[in-house]
């Protein structure tokens, strides 16, 4: 017969403080765990629900990223003759060249300067991306100087509100328009007039890359297959979701030193665990001997302690959450490695990230509990009813 | 008995619990080691000598960008400086394109190359052969010796930002101060290949006659190009390489709260160890006292043991730290930064005695403050 959990509650009820302090320990530890975890979700999210797949991406061949390697212009004009690519408004093809150069721009928390993706585009380009939204503001106008930055720039870097001025390239761009990108990768880059750019940037003549609007899925992977098997364009195309997604090992530094930090901490933890769960042992030496003279088995208190200490570190799970949510949906950034630009992402505390972060304490007081609970059921009765 | 020795037989009497208590402090001030041992690396080190002198010039826009080959003579003329090295950063892919794989590639010139990087060791006759052979390399004996690549071995590194591919042969391996990882051969080449890149450099690193020219130079060769097409940024080498870290993300509040965590956490572990030593032995207080010991005395009996065993789990965290930076101070690039030293170490034990201190201090008190009578009536 199993001994009803209601014991282990008012045990714990019982020595308050070391209740308190050991699930306190568990709790630092999974808040900890939830703040790596919730980091690389944000990021994921970032590069996950980056494009549209109907929109393919055309790079140099060779290239993997829009950073590296230009095409020739003339390129662009054939792939706009290609079969399969849906119309816009005007009824032309529904395509953009665009150029990404990375600029430096000063921090507003005065933590120096990062990289920014700058990317100029086509006025499909827009209508590529129509998940972006204007959040403030007009988008640029073609041929001016006018560049539209994303909500994130606009908080983490100086000079970047509506009406500003950005400096980079050949003199000042002014900050027209600010556009939500909803956490997709989109979120840490400033918008212009592609032919702006290129003279800016010295690069007439050239594109970093081209997006082309498929009419449908089946459309996609033809248009797909064309551009890259064409032998004289030199050119390599890919689904515009494929691209984001590679570049999801942005985060590898960060995970490495985020899970040794966890894992050095849960084995701090779990020993302190099971400091507690011991002395809870030998408290009720007495008491278990009694439990045992009733008639409840060996089995039974294994089970009823290892229940208690995973009680003790469900508490601390659902502390460590709770102090980590103030923080849920925070921004910040780090490099991407393909671009080597920031790239800006919000903590994540999606319901996956809470389930394992119960799992991980869950662990930590498998791991503390069973020892202390072994040895409560091995105890000799009567040297126990002596004590 | 003394009061020391009595401490001692305190402390390891449950002998258990005074284990898991050193263990649980133990990995805590591990792992505070090692973030504290990150933080002096990055941002207390002082350059080496001869990397103080160094300064690195960029394009202002970002790394991104060239300048022209003919600032590096208008850079040599500024008074203080000694040589000027063009470096240009390949980013290829050395057979695929895993993370194992990935290893830093500079175009520069061979002929000034170790007259900046003084402190970087190469025998004589590679340096020679590298010299004459334009598809030669230079590489870090770490990522030789990782590779097993030999003198004269092929290496062939894929272009991706540039479209042609380097076909280089080994011809030397140099020892770096610090492993940098990196190959480094003849910028010539690629001019040759990607007619875009003549006369077109990606950064370039001055070497200063003295230390007094360092912060006079970054300011003059700043304003020289100024008002060209292609200004410049100049920062010590130390600066720039931060630059590289601050785009990891919020690094230090990253350490800081992370040490803040692992500090907090030893505190509640030493407290809940303390709190159920102490209130075990209530009623050997009460003996304590009625044989006369003051109330100072079972203050700081109790406060010792706490200490003690802070102490012990603090020295052998911080040793072990040791080790594992010894261990990550072999694999070069940004696990180097984990080498733990004297000062840090110092100051994990003390962090250990004082969270010893504060933990034990409260619950001491009460007891030290128990009535004798109370105590002796105590049921444990």
């Amino acid at each position: 017969m199993a001994i009803p959990i209601k014991y282990n509650i008012r045990n714990m009820r019982l020595r308050k403080g070391l209740t308190v302090m050991t699930a306190l320990g568990i709790a630092l530890t999974v808040t900890t765990a939830v703040f790596i975890m919730a980091l690389l979700a944000g990021l994921q999210k970032a590069f996950r629900s980056t494009g549209n797949s109907l929109n393919v991406l055309v790079l140099r061949k060779g290239s993997t990223s829009e950073l590296t390697g230009p095409f020739p212009a003339e390129n662009f004009q054939t792939l706009k003759t290609l079969p399969g690519i849906a119309k816009d408004k005007s009824g032309d093809p529904l395509v953009s060249g665009e150029i990404t150069v990375v600029i430096v721009l000063p921090r507003k928390d005065g933590s120096g300067e990062a990289n920014v993706t700058v990317r100029g585009l086509m006025q499909d380009g827009l209508q590529l991306r129509e998940t972006v939204k204007l959040a403030d503001g007009r988008w640029f106008t073609p041929g001016q100087r006018e560049v539209v930055v994303s909500n994130s720039i606009r908080k983490r870097f100086i000079h970047a509100n509506v009406g500003d001025s950005l400096e980079f390239g050949k003199g000042p761009w002014k900050v027209v328009g600010v556009f939500d990108a909803g956490g997709m990768a989109y979120e840490s880059e400033v918008w212009g007039d592609v032919n702006q750019m290129t003279s800016d940037f010295d690069r007439q003549g050239v594109y970093s890359s081209a997006y082309l609007r498929a009419t449908d899925p089946a459309a996609a992977d033809a248009l797909k297959h064309r551009v890259s098997d064409d032998q004289r364009l030199k050119l390599d195309s890919m689904l515009e979701p494929e691209y984001y997604a590679t570049q999801t090992k942005s985060g590898a530094v960060i995970q490495f030193i985020g899970w040794l930090v966890a894992a050095i901490m849960a084995v701090g933890s779990s020993f302190a665990a099971m400091n507690t769960m011991y002395a809870a042992v030998a408290y009720r030496s007495r008491e278990i001997a009694t439990l045992r003279v009733i008639g409840f088995s060996r089995p039974s208190i294994l089970t009823s302690f290892v229940l208690e200490a995973l009680l003790l570190s469900f508490l601390g799970a659902i502390v460590g959450i709770i102090l980590m949510l103030p923080f849920n949906g925070m921004t910040t950034g780090t490099q991407n490695q393909v671009t080597f630009s920031e790239v800006v992402f919000g903590l994540q505390m999606t319901p996956g990230v809470v389930a394992a972060a119960i799992i991980f304490a869950l662990f930590m007081g498998l791991f503390g509990g069973i020892f202390p609970a072994w040895h409560a059921s091995r105890r000799e009765i009567l040297a126990a009813l002596r004590d | 008995m003394t009061l020391t020795r009595f401490v001692r037989k305190n402390t390891f009497r449950n002998l258990r619990r005074s284990i898991l208590t050193v263990l649980s402090i133990g990995f805590s001030l591990l792992l505070l080691t090692l973030m504290m041992a990150i933080w002096r690396n990055f941002y207390m080190s002082k350059a080496t000598e001869e990397s103080a002198l160094r300064l690195v010039t960029r394009h202002k826009v970002s790394l991104a960008f060239t300048m022209p080959s003919f600032y590096r003579e208008k850079i040599r003329a500024i008074p203080g400086v000694a040589v000027v090295l063009p470096q240009n950063w390949f980013g290829g892919v050395y057979k695929d394109d895993k993370s194992g794989n990935f290893f830093a590639q500079f175009g520069t010139d061979p002929d000034d190359f170790f007259n900046v990087y003084k402190d970087w060791k190469i025998p004589e006759d590679q340096l020679k052969a590298w010299q004459h052979d334009r598809a030669g390399a230079v590489v870090d004996s770490k990522k030789a010796q990782d590779y097993g690549w030999k003198i004269g071995q092929k290496v062939i590194v894929t272009g991706t930002i540039f479209p042609t591919n380097l076909e280089l042969t080994i011809r030397g391996i140099f020892t770096a101060p610090r492993p940098t990882n990196s190959l480094y051969f003849n910028q010539k080449y690629v001019e040759e290949a990607v007619p875009y890149m003549k006369g077109q450099q990606g950064f370039y690193t001055i070497l200063a006659d003295s230390p007094e020219a360092v912060q006079k130079i970054g300011p003059a060769v700043d304003e020289m190009f100024r008002n060209s097409p292609q200004p410049t940024r100049t920062e010590t080498e130390a600066a720039f390489q931060l630059g590289f870290l601050a785009m990891l993300g919020n690094v230090k509040a990253f350490i800081l709260s992370i040490c803040g965590a692992v500090v907090f956490a030893i505190l509640l572990v030493s407290a809940n160890t303390m709190a159920m030593s102490i209130r075990e032995r209530t009623r050997e207080v009460a003996v304590l006292k009625t044989l006369g010991f003051t109330r100072g005395t079972v203050l700081s009996l109790f406060v010792g043991e706490a200490v003690m065993l802070a102490l012990v789990g603090g020295i052998g965290g911080s040793l072990v730290a040791f080790l594992f930076g010894m261990a990550a101070g072999k694999a070069g690039g940004f696990a180097g930064a984990l080498q733990v030293n004297g000062p840090t170490m110092l100051a994990a034990w003390i962090v250990a005695a004082l969270v010893g201190f504060i933990s034990a201090i409260i619950p001491a008190y009460n007891a030290s403050r128990l009535g004798i009578v109370e105590g002796l009536r105590h049921i444990g």
